[in-house]
């Protein structure tokens, strides 16, 4: 049985990258806007580790290790404005926040 | 066994994210998430990145899908939000067009990328060649604080400013406070 290639895992690394950014496209609630920018950020995880073993090189995986931890502040950061925003408000749509004030 | 793996996870992953971007409850836009997580974690282990596969179980799923939860609930907007109607005209044929578009390029620049790549690191340590079970941990562990400290010590700025910053926005107002 043949083995899955680097090129695979880049093409599915693609196929996942492309809906996280048709997600952020098409949804209008700002809570799956940033899930979806958590797919994408996997994805690119996903090729980083996939090339670290092409490459033989463990610096791929050490940026990935860096791409977790800013994935992670940048999630409390946005989930902290979006709880902000919220709190006067009733629904929840990326349209409602054209205003720029709390 | 190998490739049996990979089209299990990649299913997992690839319906986990079709799953977010398509369901109308938060909820389970959530849930979906942890699911493609989980997908993604299995890659990593096939790959032989033991230590990320670990860290992305804990850190997404442990903290990151708990925290998107927790917000869900907090605000109270767990109701399904209505998909029918199409807020802007054409905006999802013209999302799906540009995301083909995006997806061809993509592969033709990948395919095409791949066949330069040659091997130019030191190696990946795996458990095979003896030391012991934690070689990935201990290569990634001279990297991280070898090569790569005064970044990782960057890291840990950015989240006590993440943290300090996070309080600020989600503290409350009080009375006569500028």
């Amino acid at each position: 049985m043949p083995e899955p290639t680097t090129l695979s895992y880049l093409i599915v690394a693609a196929l996942l990258f492309v809906i996280g950014t048709v997600g952020v496209m098409v949804r209008r609630n700002p809570l799956i806007m940033f899930m979806c920018i958590e797919l994408m950020l996997n994805a690119v995880n996903l090729s980083f580790v996939a090339l670290a073993r092409e490459l033989t090189d463990i610096d791929g995986q050490s940026i990935v290790f860096f791409v977790l931890v800013v994935a992670a502040a940048e999630v409390v950061v946005g989930l902290g404005i979006i709880v902000a925003i919220m709190r006067n408000r009733t629904s929840l749509t990326a349209d409602d926040m054209a205003e720029l004030k709390g | 066994m190998e490739l049996v793996v990979f089209v299990l996870a990649s299913a997992m992953m690839l319906v986990g994210a079709l799953g977010v971007i398509t369901r109308s409850n938060p909820v389970h836009a959530a849930l979906s998430l942890i699911l493609t997580l989980f997908g993604v974690a299995v890659h990593f282990v096939a790959l032989e990145a033991y230590f990320l596969a670990a860290v992305q179980i804990i850190v997404y799923a442990g903290a990151i899908v708990v925290l998107f939860l927790f917000v869900i609930m907090l605000l109270g907007v767990d109701k399904a939000e209505d998909l029918a109607t199409e807020p802007l005209v054409a905006q999802r044929w013209l999302a799906g067009i540009a995301g083909l578009g995006l997806l061809g390029l993509l592969v033709v620049a990948v395919s095409r990328g791949v066949e330069v790549l040659r091997p130019r690191g030191n190696g990946l340590d795996t458990a095979a060649q003896g030391a012991d079970g934690d070689a990935n941990i201990q290569q990634l562990a001279q990297s991280v604080f070898g090569d790569y400290v005064v970044a990782f010590e960057l890291t840990s700025v950015l989240l006590v400013v993440a943290v300090v910053g996070t309080v600020m926005l989600a503290r409350r107002r009080m009375a006569g406070e500028a």
